[in-house]
């Protein structure tokens, strides 16, 4: 039966929905290979990006069959217990329902912190262990030492979803998306995986007319231009469309590294000071091109958690895109 | 189990598993900048400045936590590297504001040296501190925020010694690291910030600032003592290896200073001895207030007093060695030189933080005079000597003042962790056998392991004892002993800081497992050599109790002993 249904998720080859995409088959894998007695799962469902709401949609409208996926992880590894962690306001309407219907399955209900970092999956483990929402280094992973050192499952709400689509043979390659900006047809949708943005966008009838450019993977994710737009969206399930004749794109950093510079957890170097000084940079006249290169490439290469390393992904391609050499950097 | 074979920047090398490739690339003699690592505390990984290259890996990878494995080729000085470490290094100083002439690292300093091997701009970022406050920790310790790199060395250190005084406060560029609000919590000022913090932002207060003012009171009689810890650590600041005995340079360095007499804080040592074993004969024989626990470190008295009050009775009511050797000077010493004691000033050199707030507390005074005057740590004696440009390495060693003579081998000890216990039973075995102990070494009670614990058996009966360094040990015992009553000892000697005096808060930078042994060794090599290491046969000792303390019980009760009561909580200064 655990084998079954591992080698029915490699087939169906899903992959993780939390933004990192690594194959869930895998993953189960080797948590399944870990030797313990006991063993957590975490089913994550505290969605700290701005710009998702599609794991509240799947509670809405899928907690059945997403308790049905954290099911088939108890059963698939002897001696777990499993933790559904929610955000606050998620907590508040579905703990009591996930108590019910799980009945006697050993699944917690917990209520995460109110802070964006809460939700990335070692500051998860730290968490629930009652300590600051920080992140760990990595290794060791989850898997081998998570939960107080036992080993530890993490999966989005959505993949425990399609894990129990798989298991009724019911999976046809899909992934939910969150559309927003300035489009018509907002909201979330469940889409065949893989599609390109264009083609998202054209089939939920909200491919722009005026000129645009998008920003894809989350709060944090990367932005493309219309041209850019014919691959698939990487990380996050999330396009946000800008209409480019009235998006200020300083605004628009300043307004994401805002959100990063409180959000952070402050541990390392790179992404408490480095992210602060982009923050700086970008209130400037004219920012400093050979500071702002220097601090996406520390950015890039030595933050402790990927939030610093996106963070800076998504903001050197905005400043290449544009801001640098096309408009003058107007304040205020 | 089987070798692992990697290459560090290019050069082949073999290891076992498990290591870092810090630990790896330090073995193989290859230099890795290491910043917010130290050997006394978990690994982060925060300041990132010790990324180095992986091949294979899309990312740097932190030498401090990352695992070395089979056939991991290694660059730790790519160019790729070099321009990591060089940026990280400008957002650390853009967080530090530099006062260089006035800070414990001084000549030492880490960040200044990163940053000229790393061709660092330590002023391309404006300081975004610079407006941050000093907070003032009761008068006693100072942390300047100011200075801060956020590495949270302080607040794991503070956690390790049982307080939590300090804390994390916001998130983000926000963060701060401030001294709690939490009533039940408070500052024992064991200085081990000071110790663990690799940007300077803590110190003694008066560090530095006010270290000329006991020389400036050139009416008086100005008198130095010095802590036995002090003469195997002072060497370290003047580059002399670690651990040598450096006695007599001290006695030279201190007259040269301009000091009118120096006596040896070994021989006060030596009376706490002979007075604490008195108490424990006493005590065991009453059966009362036991266990008895040590007093000569200061902060383990006020976390008692503070945090465990039911406890202040079982603490020995002797003085430290500092407080009884002040006092002799005040009263004895005094009274044969024929010189009003108003007149005299003493300053204790000591390895301590706490001992500055010792020296303020009223129930040690003598007639209404302090027993000591000033403390200086080894620290700030080492600035002073430097500050009046005396080389310590070249003073040719002067032997100490001979009123007082030279200590025993017990009194030495003291400076190290388990040292106060072996003094005291080298002692106490005589008293209650009344025959000489044979093998004085008490190897079980050495060393820096947290909790140490024997059973002595002297004559016909067993005792349980026990030596605890580092105060976060401590609590879990105390916490222990009032789980478990039934478990009876008779003897506790408790020190703050990781090894006793010789790891203590005033000590040189920096400092390490490896440092505090040598240390402790360099005392125990001066013990060994000594004819007399038992304190009840230091002539002095029998000296001064024959000829003035047993013929004033009442004199000598104000000078050897002391009272204990509860703590208020200290205050916090906000100085903008």
């Amino acid at each position: 039966m655990a084998s079954d249904i591992i080698k029915k998720i490699k087939d169906a080859n899903l992959l993780g929905r939390g933004g990192a995409g690594f194959s869930t088959a895998s993953k189960w894998e080797i948590f399944k290979a870990t030797k313990g007695n006991l063993k957590y799962i975490v089913c994550n469902a505290s969605e700290g990006d701005p710009q998702l709401s599609k794991d509240g949609y799947i509670l809405k409208h899928h907690l059945e069959d997403v308790i049905c996926g954290i099911e088939i992880a108890l059963s698939t590894f002897p001696g777990s217990r499993a933790y559904f962690y929610l955000k606050k306001d998620y907590y508040k309407k579905y703990s009591s329902q996930i108590k019910k219907i799980a009945k006697d399955l050993p699944i917690a209900p917990f209520e995460k912190p109110g802070h964006y970092l809460a939700g990335e999956e070692t500051t998860i483990l730290e968490v629930i262990e009652g300590k600051n929402p920080e992140p760990r280094p990595k290794p060791p992973y989850p898997s081998e030492k998570g939960i107080f050192g036992k080993p530890t499952l993490i999966n989005n709400v959505e993949t425990f979803y399609f894990v129990s689509q798989i298991a009724k043979n019911q999976y046809r390659g899909e992934r939910f998306y969150c559309l927003a900006g300035d489009i018509k047809n907002k909201g979330v949708f469940k889409l065949k995986d893989q599609q390109t943005i264009r083609e998202i966008l054209k089939e939920t009838k909200n491919l722009p007319q005026y000129e645009f450019f998008v920003q894809s993977g989350g709060t944090l994710g990367k932005f493309l231009l219309e041209n850019e737009i014919d691959q698939p969206v990487n990380g996050l399930g999330s396009i946000v469309v800008y209409d480019k004749r009235i998006t200020n794109s300083v605004l628009l950093a300043q307004k994401i590294l805002k959100f990063v510079i409180y959000q952070n957890c402050d541990k390392c170097t790179p992404c408490r000071e480095g992210t602060y000084r982009l923050f700086e940079e970008f209130f400037k006249k004219t920012p400093d091109q050979k500071i702002l290169t220097d601090l996406f490439s520390i950015l890039e290469d030595t933050t402790l958690c990927p939030l610093g390393m996106i963070a800076g992904g998504s903001i050197s391609s905005l400043y290449n895109k544009l801001i640098n050499g096309k408009t003058d950097i107007k304040n205020k | 189990m089987a070798k692992l074979t990697l290459k560090i920047n290019n050069i082949k090398v073999a290891t076992d598993p498990g290591k870092t490739i810090a630990q790896v690339a330090k073995e193989n003699g290859i230099y890795i900048p290491l910043l917010c690592n130290h050997p006394d505390l978990k690994i982060k990984p925060n300041c990132r400045v010790c990324s180095v290259e992986v091949r294979g890996q899309k990312r740097l990878a932190p030498a401090c936590s990352t695992i070395a494995s089979d056939g991991m080729e290694i660059l730790t000085a790519s160019p790729r590297v070099k321009k990591a470490r060089k940026i990280n290094l400008e957002l650390l100083f853009a967080q530090h504001k530099e006062e260089c002439s006035d800070c414990i690292w001084l000549s030492n300093c880490q960040l200044l040296k990163l940053a000229e091997e790393n061709k660092a701009t330590i002023n391309r970022f404006e300081d975004r501190k610079t407006d941050y406050p000093i907070y003032s920790f009761n008068g006693v310790i100072e942390f300047d925020s100011s200075k801060c790199i956020d590495c949270r060395n302080c607040v794991e250190v503070c956690k390790n010694q049982g307080v939590g005084y300090l804390e994390i406060y916001k998130r983000g560029h926000e963060m701060k690291i401030l001294p709690t609000e939490k009533k039940h919590i408070d500052c024992i000022y064991c200085g081990q910030c000071i110790n663990h913090c690799p940007a300077g932002s803590f110190e003694a207060i008066g560090e530095f600032e006010e270290i000329e003012r006991p020389l400036l009171e050139k009416d008086k009689i100005v008198v130095a003592q010095f802590a036995p810890s002090i003469r195997t650590s002072i060497g370290e600041e003047f580059g002399i290896e670690y651990g040598k005995v450096v006695t007599e340079k001290i006695v030279s360095a201190l007259k040269k200073l301009g000091f009118d007499y120096v006596f040896d804080t070994s021989v006060g040592a030596d009376f706490t001895t002979a007075e604490e074993s008195k108490e424990v004969v006493e005590r065991i024989a009453s059966g009362k207030k036991l266990p008895i626990l040590t007093s000569c470190c200061p902060s383990w008295v006020r976390y008692i007093e503070y945090y465990y009050p039911e406890f202040i009775p079982n603490l020995t009511t002797v003085r430290s060695p500092q407080e009884i050797l002040g006092g002799l000077i005040k009263t004895y010493w005094a009274k044969q030189q024929k010189i009003n004691s108003k007149k005299i000033r003493v300053v204790s050199i000591m390895p301590c933080t706490a001992k500055k707030f010792e020296i303020s507390r009223s129930e040690l005074s003598i007639k209404g005079m302090s027993s000591v005057d000033y403390v200086l740590t080894t620290r700030e004696l080492a600035r002073l000597l430097k500050k009046h440009k005396i080389n310590f390495d070249k003073l040719k060693p002067q032997k100490i003042d001979n009123i007082f003579g030279e200590p025993s081998g017990a009194g030495v000890i003291y400076g190290a962790s388990g040292g106060v216990m072996e003094s005291a039973f080298r002692t106490t075995y005589e008293k209650l056998t009344k025959t000489k102990l044979e093998k004085i070494e008490f190897e079980s009670i050495r060393g820096l392991e947290g909790t140490k614990e024997a059973k002595l058996a002297i004559g016909d009966q067993s005792y349980r004892i026990a030596v605890i360094n580092g105060l976060g040990n401590a609590k879990e015992f105390v916490e222990k002993l009032k789980s478990n009553p039934d478990k009876k000892y008779t003897c506790i000697e408790v020190m703050a800081c990781r090894g006793g005096c010789i790891g203590g808060g005033g000590q040189p930078l920096p400092v390490s497992d490896e440092i505090r042994l040598a240390r402790a060794n360099g005392l125990y090599e001066i013990d060994d050599k000594l004819e007399i290491r038992r304190a009840h046969e230091n002539p002095i000792v029998k000296k001064i109790y024959a000829e003035f303390l047993d013929k004033d019980k009442h004199l000598a009760h104000s000078i050897l002993h002391t009272s204990y009561h509860r703590q208020k909580r200290g205050k916090i200064k906000t100085i903008s």
